[in-house]
C-alpha cells in the first residue's frame, strides 16, 4: 500500500530503509557469497588486508570478510526473535492493563515496576548464570528485559484511545474486550507502538552484542558480529579491521533501526493525532 | 466624530502560493467601540484579527492595502518594532487562555512581564493591581501569586484580558475569548469586557462564530465569508434586517432561548482557501443563487441606515424577507407509559484519589417521541447520566427502566434487544468514528453485531442509512480522517440510527461543531424524532438549543436535578434560582441591553462606515 511507504518519501526514511536493506542482505545473502569458511583457518593470524582477504585474517586466521558475513543473521535473527517475544508479552499486559482500568491495571503495573527495577544487563547475566547460555535462554532473557517497557507504552496509548467515542460505541454495543482491543483500540495505537518497536530492536541489539560481547551469550566458534569484536578486541592494533568492520556494522543497523522509526513516526505523526477541535465544553 | 483608531484600508493577505486568504476588507473603529467579527471557520476572521498586530501565521503574507492602528502602520515594519507596537497600541486576546499563559510563570510576572517591555519606568506594583482589579481579581486574595493551573477557565481568561490591558492600549483583539468556557462564566467574562470599554474606553475586535454573543457584545458587525466581508452595519440592523443570504442563514441557524423557532442549517460546506468560486462566494450554498452570482463578485453596496452589503440581489431578496421566520413546532406527546424511566440513579466517579457522587438521586421518565432534554454546566453531572443509560457508567444506586423492565448496569450484560433499542451519539465528532476504519465498516459494525445481519445485507444498508442522514453515498469508502466535523457527527448519527433504536442519547452532539453545522444536525435530529419516532434523551449546555429542539428539560446543578418541567415553562417563569441564572447568562440575539452595556455618550456614538 502506498500508504504505508509514506516514510520513505522522507530521507531519512529512505536512507534508514536502505541501510536496513543492506544489512538484511548482508545477513541473508552473505553466507552463500562468503569466499572462505567462517571457522576454518585461512593463514597467518591477524594478517592485514590482502587480495585472499580483503579485510585481513582474525586472532585464530580465520578471514574476517567471511566471519563478517556470516555473523549478521545471530544478531538479527536473535534481536528480531527477542523484540517480538517482548512484544507478545508487553502487548497483551499493555492492552488489559490500559483497558479494564480495574484492579487488573494496578496489579500488573506494580509486577512490571519490580520488573523495571533490575538494570537489565545484571538481570540477564543472573539468567544465564542460573539457566546456562542457550539461545532460547537468551531470547526469552532479552524478551523480559524488554517487556515491561513495552507495557507501559501500550498501557499509556491504550487508556487514551480507550476513552474515545469509537471505542465506548463498541462497549455499548456490548461487543467482547477482545474484539474491541483487536478492532478498535489496537489499530490506533499503532503509531506509537510500531516507533517503539523500531527502539526496542535496536535495544536488543545492543543488550544481545554486549552478552556477546562478554562471553556469556553465543560462544565460539560462532560467527557473530559482537563475538567478533570480543574476540578480537586485544589485537585491534595488530588487524584493526577484525574488531572495526564488526564494530562498523553494528553501529550502522542501529542507525538504521533508528532512522526509520523515526521517519515512520513522522509520517504517522499526521494521521494519528487527531485535529485539534476548537470549543468542546462538557 | 473622534478619528477613528483602527483604520483598515482595503486589505489583501495571500498564501505564499498565491491563493488569497482575505480579500479587499476595509472598515473603521472608533474609541471604545466593538466591531464583532461573525463567521463560520475557516471564514479568515483569525486571520484578520492577527492582522491588526501585523502578524500572519506562516506560509501567509500581506498582499494589499494597509492597516493602521492607533495612528500607525502596522504593515511592513520589522520584528522590533511590531513589538513595540503590539500590548501598548493593540494587545490580543487569544481563544484558549490555558494553552497561552505559561505554566510555568506565576500570573503577576505574566503581566508585569507586558508592562516592563512598554513602561520600564512604570511602578510594577500598582499597575499590577489596577490591572487585577479591573478585571475583579483582586491582589489581596494573592491572585497575583498563583500559577494559571491554580485558576479556572474564566480567571485565566481575566488574566489575559489583564495583559491585554495593563499597558492601557486603545485597541484590543480579542479572538473567540469565551469559546469552551461554560455560560456562566461566559456572562461574566462578557461583562467585564463591556465594563472595560465603558471605563477605559477600549476599542475592541471581538471575533467569534457566535452570533449571539457578537449581539450582546458589538456595536457594528462585520459577517465574513471566504476571506471577503459580505455584510457590515450596525449590530441591531444587521440582526433584525439581515440582508445578505448568508447573514440571514446564519441569524435562522442561531439557537435562541428567547425566541425558539425551527432551525435552519444551511447546506453545503464552507469553501475553504484555495477553491473560492469566481462569483459570489456564497452562490454555492445559497437558495437565492442565480446564475449571475456565479459570475462574478457583487460588490459591497450601501443599503440604508450605514449597512453595507455583498449580493447582487438583495433589493428583491428584501421583499422576501417577511415570511421568513417559521415558530418551532411542538409535538404532542402521547401521554401513556414510559420508554425510559430512571428513578433515584446515583453515580460515583472513581478514581485512585477520588471517591465522590457525580449524579445524586435523580429521576426523570422519557416518553415515545419524546425529547427530554438535560441542561447543566461542565462537571454537572449530565454526561454521566448518558453513560449510565448507554451501559457505559455502572450506577452504584438507583433503578434503570426501560420499556417496562429494569435493565442492568453494564451494556455487556443487558440482553440484545435492550443494547439494540438504545443508541448514544457522543460529543467530539473528532473522535467518535475509529480513524482506521472506512465510514461503510463503521455503520456496518451495528448491523452485524445488533441486528445480525449478514455481510452483504449491512452493505447494502449502508446507502440507505447515509442518505437517511444526508450524506452522498461515495462517502461510505472514505476514511473520519477525510470528513468535516459535521460529516462525522452524521455518520455518528447514522451508526447509531442503523440499530433501529427507539431511544437515542445525545451527548451534547453539536458542542464542537459551527453553529450553521449544528443548526442543520439539529434539523436532521428533529427530522429523524417524526419519522422515526425516536426517544431523545439530549444532553447539551446550551439553552438555546433546549428551547429549539426539547419538549421538556432537567435542569442540573452539581450531579442533582434542581429544575424540572416542559421546556416552555422552565423557559419562561424558571422556578429555581440556578435555572435563572442560566437563563440570563444565556446570550441570545434579542438581548436586552442593560444600561451598562451602553454607558452614555457611546451609545449615540455615529456607527463608523467602511470605506
Amino acid at each position: 500500500m502506498k500508504e504505508r511507504l509514506r516514510f520513505l518519501r522522507r530521507p531519512s526514511g529512505a536512507i534508514g530503509a536502505a541501510i536496513l536493506l543492506f544489512i538484511v542482505a548482508v545477513a541473508v545473502l552473505g553466507p552463500l557469497v562468503a569466499p572462505h569458511s567462517p571457522t576454518q583457518p585461512l593463514g597467518v593470524p591477524l594478517s592485514g588486508p590482502s587480495g585472499a582477504s580483503p579485510l585481513g585474517t582474525d586472532y585464530l586466521g580465520r578471514d574476517v570478510l567471511s566471519r563478517l558475513l556470516y555473523g549478521g543473521r545471530s544478531v538479527l535473527g536473535l534481536a528480531a526473535a527477542a523484540t517480538i517475544l517482548a512484544y507478545v508479552l508487553g502487548l497483551s499486559i499493555g492492552l488489559v492493563a490500559g483497558y479494564t482500568r480495574s484492579l487488573v491495571d494496578p496489579m500488573l503495573m506494580r509486577s512490571v515496576d519490580v520488573m523495571l527495577c533490575f538494570p537489565p544487563l545484571l538481570f540477564l547475566l543472573v539468567l544465564i548464570a542460573g539457566a546456562g547460555s542457550s539461545v532460547a535462554v537468551l531470547i526469552i532473557g532479552v524478551a523480559l528485559v524488554q517487556a515491561p517497557q513495552v507495557s507501559r507504552i501500550v498501557r499509556t496509548a491504550t487508556l487514551e484511545v480507550s476513552v474515545r467515542g469509537y471505542v465506548e460505541a463498541a462497549v455499548a454495543r456490548g461487543e467482547r474486550a477482545p474484539a474491541v482491543l483487536v478492532r478498535e483500540v489496537l489499530p490506533n495505537i499503532l503509531g506509537p507502538v510500531l516507533v517503539d518497536a523500531g527502539l526496542r530492536f535496536t535495544y536488543s541489539i545492543l543488550i544481545i552484542a554486549s552478552v556477546n560481547f562478554l562471553g556469556l551469550g553465543l560462544q565460539p566458534p560462532n560467527s557473530d558480529w559482537a563475538l567478533m569484536i570480543g574476540e578480537n578486541r586485544s589485537y585491534l592494533a595488530v588487524n584493526p579491521w577484525a574488531v572495526l568492520a564488526p564494530a562498523a556494522m553494528i553501529a550502522i543497523l542501529t542507525i538504521g533501526v533508528n532512522l526509520t522509526g523515526d521517519a515512520v513516526a513522522r509520517s504517522l505523526g499526521r494521521s494519528y493525532v487527531p485535529r485539534t477541535v476548537r470549543s468542546v465544553a462538557t | 466624530m473622534e478619528s477613528p483608531v483602527v483604520r483598515v484600508d482595503h486589505l489583501a493577505l495571500a498564501l505564499n502560493t498565491g491563493e488569497p486568504v482575505i480579500d479587499d476588507i476595509s472598515f473603521q473603529i472608533a474609541p471604545g467601540e466593538i466591531l464583532g467579527v461573525v463567521g463560520e471557520s475557516g471564514s479568515g476572521k483569525s486571520t484578520l484579527a492577527l492582522a491588526l498586530l501585523g502578524y500572519t501565521r506562516p506560509g501567509v503574507a500581506f498582499r494589499a492595502g494597509t492597516i493602521a492602528v492607533g495612528g500607525e502602520s502596522v504593515i511592513g515594519r520589522d520584528t522590533r518594532s511590531l513589538r513595540e507596537l503590539r500590548g501598548k497600541v493593540v494587545s490580543y486576546v487569544p481563544q484558549d487562555p490555558g494553552g497561552a499563559l505559561n505554566p510555568s510563570m506565576r500570573v503577576g510576572d505574566a503581566i508585569l512581564d507586558v508592562l516592563r517591555a512598554h513602561r520600564p519606568q512604570a511602578s510594577g506594583d500598582e499597575s499590577l493591581t489596577a490591572a487585577l482589579a479591573r478585571v475583579e481579581l483582586h491582589r489581596d486574595r494573592g491572585f497575583d501569586r498563583r500559577y494559571p493551573h491554580q485558576l479556572s477557565g474564566g480567571q485565566q481568561q481575566r488574566v489575559t484580558i489583564a495583559m491585554a490591558t495593563v499597558c492601557e492600549p486603545p485597541v484590543a483583539v480579542l479572538d473567540e475569548p469565551t469559546t469552551g468556557l461554560d455560560v456562566l462564566t461566559q456572562d461574566r467574562v462578557l461583562a467585564e469586557l463591556l465594563r472595560l470599554r465603558a471605563d477605559e474606553h477600549v476599542a475592541m475586535v471581538y471575533v467569534s462564530h457566535d452570533l449571539a454573543v457578537v449581539a450582546r457584545m458589538a456595536d457594528r458587525i462585520l459577517v465574513m465569508y471566504a476571506g471577503r466581508v459580505l455584510e457590515a452595519g450596525p449590530t441591531s440592523t444587521v440582526l433584525e434586517h439581515p440582508q445578505h443570504p448568508y447573514t440571514r442563514a446564519l441569524v435562522s441557524a442561531i439557537p435562541d432561548v428567547r425566541q425558539p423557532r425551527a432551525l435552519r442549517g444551511i447546506g453545503g460546506v464552507s469553501v475553504g482557501v484555495g477553491d473560492w468560486p469566481p462569483g459570489c462566494p456564497f452562490a454555492p450554498r445559497c437558495e437565492h443563487a442565480q446564475p449571475r452570482c456565479e459570475s462574478s463578485l457583487p460588490s459591497l453596496e450601501a443599503t440604508a441606515g450605514h449597512h453595507d452589503v455583498r449580493c447582487c440581489r438583495w433589493q428583491e431578496l428584501a421583499l422576501e424577507q417577511a415570511q421568513e421566520t417559521s415558530a418551532r413546532t411542538q409535538f404532542g406527546v402521547p401521554s401513556g407509559a414510559a420508554l425510559l424511566e430512571v428513578s433515584r440513579l446515583e453515580a460515583r466517579y472513581q478514581s485512585q484519589q477520588d471517591d465522590r457522587p457525580a449524579v445524586r438521586d435523580v429521576s426523570f421518565a422519557i416518553e415515545p417521541g419524546e425529547c427530554v432534554a438535560l441542561v447543566g454546566e461542565s462537571g454537572s453531572g449530565k454526561s454521566t447520566i448518558a453513560r449510565c443509560i448507554a451501559g457505559l457508567h455502572v450506577p452504584s444506586a438507583g433503578t434503570i427502566t426501560f420499556d417496562g423492565r429494569p435493565v442492568k448496569g453494564a451494556a455487556r450484560v443487558r440482553p440484545l434487544d435492550v443494547r439494540r433499542r438504545i443508541q448514544i451519539v457522543f460529543q467530539n465528532p473528532y473522535q467518535s468514528l475509529n480513524p482506521r476504519q472506512r465510514v461503510h465498516s463503521s455503520i456496518e459494525r451495528p448491523l452485524r453485531i445488533l441486528r445480525r445481519l449478514s455481510q452483504d445485507a449491512a452493505r447494502h444498508e449502508v446507502d440507505g442509512l447515509l442518505e437517511r442522514v444526508r450524506l452522498p453515498a461515495r462517502l461510505a469508502e472514505r476514511f473520519p480522517g477525510e470528513l468535516s466535523g459535521g460529516e462525522r457527527q452524521r455518520v455518528a448519527i447514522a451508526r447509531a440510527l442503523a440499530a433501529k433504536p427507539d431511544l437515542l442519547v445525545c451527548d451534547e452532539v453539536t458542542s464542537a461543531l459551527d453553529v450553521s453545522v449544528q443548526a442543520a444536525v439539529l434539523e436532521l435530529l428533529q427530522e429523524l424524532r417524526v419519522d422515526l419516532h425516536l426517544s431523545m434523551l439530549f444532553i447539551t449546555h446550551n439553552l438555546g438549543v433546549v428551547a429549539c429542539i426539547a419538549d421538556s428539560v432537567l435542569v442540573m446543578d452539581n450531579g442533582s436535578v434542581c429544575e424540572t418541567g416542559p421546556v416552555n415553562a422552565v423557559l419562561n417563569a424558571p422556578a429555581n434560582d440556578y435555572t435563572r441564572r442560566l437563563l440570563n447568562a444565556a446570550p441570545s440575539l434579542s438581548h436586552e441591553r442593560s444600561p451598562v452595556d451602553h454607558p452614555a455618550g457611546l451609545k449615540v456614538t455615529a456607527p463608523v462606515r467602511p470605506l
